[in-house]
């Protein structure tokens, strides 16, 4: 599975979604301003020539190769299989993305500022702000990372934030992917699609490029060398960048192949790794060269046999070493899942807050922590409206959407929960904004959120105008998961006006 | 670059080549059952042997019927010679190695993956066979001319240089052995003409008839043949091409890299030995030791190139 995240099912019941070409006003012909440009070329189109486009998207992919590995199904092996593309663009005015940029800076620095002092001086706790057990007894903290900085203080080189929108200015962060975020590759290869189907389109409408993703990644890639470089990298001034994967069959291979070539770093597997005078180096045709920077697209379990899982074939026993030897620089730093755990996730505001001494910017949604009696009591007086979940629960088990489920259902629900209640958390079913696909009746409307894709350097937070536009392609849904019918749009950012 | 990409480069173009000869094989197999003089069984028989896969067949299948041996050679997804298995093999080593390759070489590749597997799902009918392997066959060509129309003269470009080179002397090599040792036990009476027409499917194999015949203005002789498929610089098929192409890339990577490889001296003797002798000691002394003396050789210096470039850990 690609991408994970999941937002319930249904939209709630006779709530109408705000829809970003239209707004509130639904099949009027009105269009908000940043449609503007694109609504009057689309007026202009024959349908029939845009069919045609949808297929030609289509073996554009093909041909390049932009699959995603799907298992099981009773084959043997993955397949190979096509994210659905939808050729209507998502479109953001500058001044909606500005607003975005400032809250996501915020966050990411905040996101740091808490690694860093979970790991080490434990401010925070001390503070009274989060309670103790909630990060020693995380599955997500590592005690291995105990009282170590990373290479210039680093954790998350790369965070995806997943955001919703519910209204005009409404936009929530869904979750915050501080581990190995992926689809950064889709929302390039989307944009290239783009140009390449439609090239007056862009030559009409003022859309801000994000060419330059990759060429950023390495700047700040490159920012973050090991205290303690490779001769080779003294010698040449820069370090030497290399992509971890886990090899041809991971289902975000693609990605990886993609990033490691547009960035000019190779493309490493366990196969290529070991530990040669106490550095991390591949081997090459000219013999061992050490490696600096390691953006490893492998899971933290995995990296390290004799650090972590002692069963893993995809990394290199020694590896963790060298990380803490200063010898080298991991992207992202281990240990730094514990920043984008669901049971600390209603504690985002505040560990915002702590850190940078502001309000937070992008809203949370709201969370009642079961824990606590009083939530509890609300949640278990209002389970027909909320979505309760597992805080360790994932793929939409051990779940409970109110709006949808059935009278018995919530009863036996509200049982576990009484039996358990420190284990779940509830929140509001939003009315997820939608963004129209083109199908062959036309434009209709589909719920949509958005992975803006996060570069954090010593001292700088960086992005491209753009992101991650992930779309529920059935009617009225809110799964936007490939592996689970979503597809993906060009996301646009319109250059000031 | 990392070894195990060129590793990657390497085998992804002596699977591409050896996909593209065993089409060229039923290329030759077709023309030759359509002959009058021949036995259509015996073609059959001679293409499966010629292909190194006769006894795999025969434990599979049984009986030369052409759609039986065709769809085997060309599509059945068990068998790992298979040109729908060997394009899936090279296809993947390119999507492993990808970084490796320009975009467009990449793109040639996935593309020639894509058309073949989709007109190797289901076997092959008769009427379609020629159209299928003209499929093949242009494919293939997209991806060379790609890859010389676009890649960088760097290392990555002489490891696909040495995967096809070495695939296609050790198929001309095999092509030759198996007909001299097969058919022709007896046949090489001092150059007179010959009219067998199993010698022939030699020359349609390797593309080669009608150059050959155009170079000897017709006339056939096994010795003529011989010094052609063997010695003959100018046919790019031919052994002593190959060991050239295999010498000239080893010489650009010990030049590149700054280093002597055994691999290149290996290549260089292996080119002496073509360059020294002529057709006739290879008759006289026997062409069949000497073609296994040649496969053994290159077989020797794909595996020093391995070595020396640290293909494997």
């Amino acid at each position: 599975m690609l991408f994970n995240g999941q937002m319930g099912d249904k939209t709630p019941m006779g709530s109408v979604a705000f829809d970003e070409m239209t707004g509130f006003g639904g099949s009027d012909g009105g269009r908000r301003d940043c449609y503007d440009s694109y609504g009057a070329w689309y007026d202009t189109e024959d349908p029939k020539r845009l069919r045609a486009k949808v297929r030609q998207a289509r073996d554009v992919f093909r041909t390049t190769g932009i699959t995603f590995n799907v298992y099981g199904g009773g084959d043997e092996g993955a397949v190979e299989r096509l994210i659905p593309f939808d050729i209507v663009p998502r479109i953001l005015s500058a001044r909606e993305w500005d607003r975005l940029v400032r809250g996501i800076e915020q966050r990411v620095l905040a996101i740091n500022a808490f690694l860093a002092d979970v790991y080490n001086r434990r401010e925070i706790i001390k503070a009274g702000r989060i309670p103790e057990h909630l990060i020693v007894d995380n599955a997500a903290y590592t005690p291995q990372m105990a009282g170590f900085v990373p290479p210039g203080g680093i954790y998350t080189h790369v965070v995806g934030v997943d955001l919703v929108r519910t209204d005009e200015d409404e936009f929530y962060v869904l979750e915050d992917n501080a581990r190995i975020p992926s689809g950064v590759s889709y929302m390039l290869e989307n944009r290239q699609t783009m140009q390449r189907m439609f090239p007056e389109l862009f030559s009409q409408v003022n859309v801000q490029p994000i060419r330059n993703y990759p060429a950023k990644l390495r700047q700040s890639l490159e920012a973050c060398p090991p205290p303690d470089p490779s001769p080779r990298a003294v010698r040449e001034g820069r370090p030497t960048v290399a992509v971890l994967t886990p090899g041809l069959h991971n289902s975000a291979f693609y990605e990886h192949s993609f990033l490691a070539d547009q960035m000019g770093a190779e493309l490493v597997e366990a196969q290529d790794l070991r530990i040669v005078s106490g550095r991390l180096a591949m081997r090459t045709t000219r013999g061992y060269q050490p490696i600096d920077v390691l953006y490893r697209r492998v899971d933290d379990d995995f990296i390290d046999p004799l650090t972590f899982r002692p069963d893993s074939v995809l990394g290199v026993a020694g590896l963790f070493d060298v990380y803490r030897a200063g010898r080298l620089t991991l992207a992202n730093a281990p240990g730094a899942g514990i920043a984008d755990d669901k049971a600390l996730y209603s504690y985002m505001p505040d560990i915002i807050e702590f850190y940078s001494g502001e309000k937070p910017i992008l809203r949370n949604v709201h969370t009642w922590r079961c824990s606590e009696p009083d939530s509890l009591a609300y949640v278990l007086d209002h389970l027909d409206e909320l979505v309760v979940k597992e805080v360790h629960g994932s793929g939409g088990y051990g779940m409970l959407v109110g709006p949808t489920a059935s009278k018995r259902e919530i009863a036996r629900f509200r049982v576990t929960l009484k039996e358990n209640p420190a284990t779940y958390i509830a929140q509001p079913t939003l009315s997820l904004s939608t963004v129209p696909v083109f199908d062959n009746s036309g434009l209709s409307p589909r719920h949509v959120d958005l992975r803006p894709f996060v570069l954090a350097s010593p001292g700088k937070v960086d992005m491209v105008p753009g992101g991650l536009t992930r779309v529920a392609l059935k009617k009225g849904s809110l799964v936007v998961n490939s592996s689970q019918g979503g597809g993906t749009k060009d996301t646009w950012v319109l250059a000031d006006a | 670059m990392l070894g195990r990409t060129a590793g990657g480069l390497f085998w992804a173009f002596r699977y591409l080549e050896r996909s593209d000869n065993v089409a060229r094989l039923i290329d030759a197999g077709l023309d030759m059952a359509q002959s009058p003089a021949s036995e259509v069984e015996d073609v059959w028989k001679s293409v499966l042997t010629t292909a190194g896969v006769h006894d795999d067949y025969q434990t599979a299948n049984g009986g030369y019927e052409p759609s039986k041996v065709i769809n085997f050679l060309l599509g059945d997804p068990d068998h790992p010679a298979s040109v729908l298995s060997m394009i899936e093999a090279a296809r993947n080593n390119a999507r492993m190695v990808r970084t490796a390759l320009t975009r467009e070489t990449w793109e040639a590749t996935n593309e020639c993956w894509l058309r073949l597997s989709e007109a190797l799902s289901s076997p092959v009918k008769e009427s379609e066979t020629q159209h299928v392997l003209e499929l093949i066959h242009r494919q293939s060509a997209l991806v060379h001319g790609s890859l010389h129309a676009t890649m960088l003269r760097d290392d990555n470009y002489s490891f696909c240089r040495l995967g096809t080179a070495v695939e296609r002397a050790a198929a001309t090599a095999r092509i030759v052995d198996v007909k001299y040792y097969v058919l022709l036990p007896s046949a090489f009476h001092v150059g007179g003409p010959l009219d067998n027409a199993q010698w022939e499917i030699v020359l349609r194999s390797v593309s080669a008839r009608h150059s050959f015949l155009w170079l000897n203005q017709g006339q056939v002789t096994a010795a003529g043949i011989v010094d052609f498929l063997v010695l003959d610089r100018r046919m790019p098929r031919s052994l002593a091409f190959c060991a050239h192409r295999i010498t000239r890339s080893l010489s650009h990577l010990d030049r590149m890299y700054g280093e002597d490889h055994e691999s290149r001296k290996l290549a260089s003797e292996m080119l002496a030995r073509l360059e020294e002798t002529s057709v006739e000691k290879i008759l006289g002394t026997g062409l069949h030791d000497f073609l296994l003396a040649f496969d053994a050789d290159n077989a020797q210096v794909a595996e020093q190139i391995a070595t020396d470039f640290r293909f494997y850990e």
